[in-house]
């Protein structure tokens, strides 16, 4: 059985468009002991000079469809392994992958809810793993995932979270959109700020635990607005991603 | 942990992550997956979880710096022979809660 730390050759079995710019991989690990929502991979490209680069990918499946994970990936123009991997990689290519990797930014249905998970942009990539995961287990507790994005064909998943909510205990999803709404948009339209965060917390009551994942402005927001919510630091996971400070 | 951090890298050499981005370095430096566990920051006493911890990457290496004093607790360096782990400004580092 392969280590998590140790590199193995995935196998891509399928490519799937999310948005215009976001694009899914399901990599097929010939050596996987499974993994725990919200855990993520590294992917490693080699060139033929040796030069070697490595990046971090949230996996976005659930555990039951192991040894199959998917990560989600936004392409980056001037990115050195998003263009690659969304213009270049093919099913049936092969990546090398170790992992899974992360013992924090974890959620499994023993730790109980309620749950709030916020996503800013590819933020929600770990909490999907989440979502998706509690969809398929027991127990099921009450969660809310409230989502961030510029637009409306930003919005990744869009399709799988509506159906989601709309499922029998299925979670309730608040979307906000920062920059462009569609006519007739009722969700928020405003940066996520802690009268936000109020609303969504509120049904879900004081003992909720939270999962934030995005860049860094976004994740410092909530987790320092939960925090003044009434939410203690140790219920509050967090993931972020980008500069500080901006 | 998707597209936007290779934005930022691109862009910024000094790219802020935080210690769940790192958890794979970390693993081949220490063996095992560290990233829930706990450690003692020399130089303000602040007790952090792995994964919280401010990691700066671009450079020769990758830094660890504690999220309350920005001290640096943990470098690790790639180096022809193998990994170097510097670890001198954490105290105390291991798993538990």
């Amino acid at each position: 059985m392969a280590r998590p730390l140790d590199w193995q050759l995935a196998t891509v079995a399928a490519v799937r468009d999310e948005t215009p710019t976001v694009r899914s991989f399901t990599l097929r690990l010939p050596d996987w002991a499974g993994h725990r929502p919200g855990q993520h991979v590294d992917l490693r490209l080699t060139a033929e000079d040796g030069y070697s680069v490595e990046r971090s990918y949230s996996i976005a499946s659930e555990p039951e469809r192991g040894p199959d994970v998917d990560i989600t990936v936004e392409r980056i123009p001037d990115g050195e392994v998003s263009p690659f991997l969304h213009d270049v990689v093919v099913v049936g290519d092969r990546l090398e992958v170790r992992g899974p990797i992360g013992g924090y930014f974890v959620w499994e249905p023993p730790l109980g809810g309620p749950l709030l998970l916020v996503a800013g942009g590819s933020g929600v990539v770990p909490l999907m793993a989440m979502l998706r995961h509690r969809a398929r287990a027991m127990p099921r507790p009450p969660t809310t995932l409230l989502y961030s994005s510029r637009g409306p064909d930003e919005i990744i998943y869009r399709d799988e979270l509506e159906a989601l909510s709309g499922a029998a205990d299925g979670p309730g999803v608040a979307h906000t959109l920062t920059r462009r709404q569609p006519p007739g948009w009722t969700g928020y339209a405003r940066r996520i700020d802690e009268p936000m965060l109020a609303e969504v917390l509120e049904p879900l009551g004081s003992e909720t635990r939270a999962y934030a994942c995005g860049p860094t402005a976004l994740v410092e927001t909530v987790a320092n607005g939960l925090v003044r919510l009434g939410l203690p630091p140790e219920r509050i996971r967090t993931e972020r991603f980008g500069p500080t400070g901006t | 942990m998707t597209g936007d951090r290779e934005k930022r890298m691109a862009m910024d050499e000094q790219l802020v992550l935080d210690g769940n981005a790192a958890g794979g370095l970390l693993a081949a430096a220490y063996g095992a997956d560290v990233t829930s566990w706990r450690g003692r920051c020399v130089h303000c006493g602040t007790i952090s979880v792995v994964a919280t911890l401010r990691v700066y990457v671009g450079g020769p290496g990758t830094v660890l710096r504690c999220p309350v004093c920005a001290g640096v607790v943990i470098r690790i360096a790639e180096t022809p022979t193998g990994l170097r782990l510097d670890e001198r400004g954490m105290a105390e580092l291991g798993p538990g809660r």
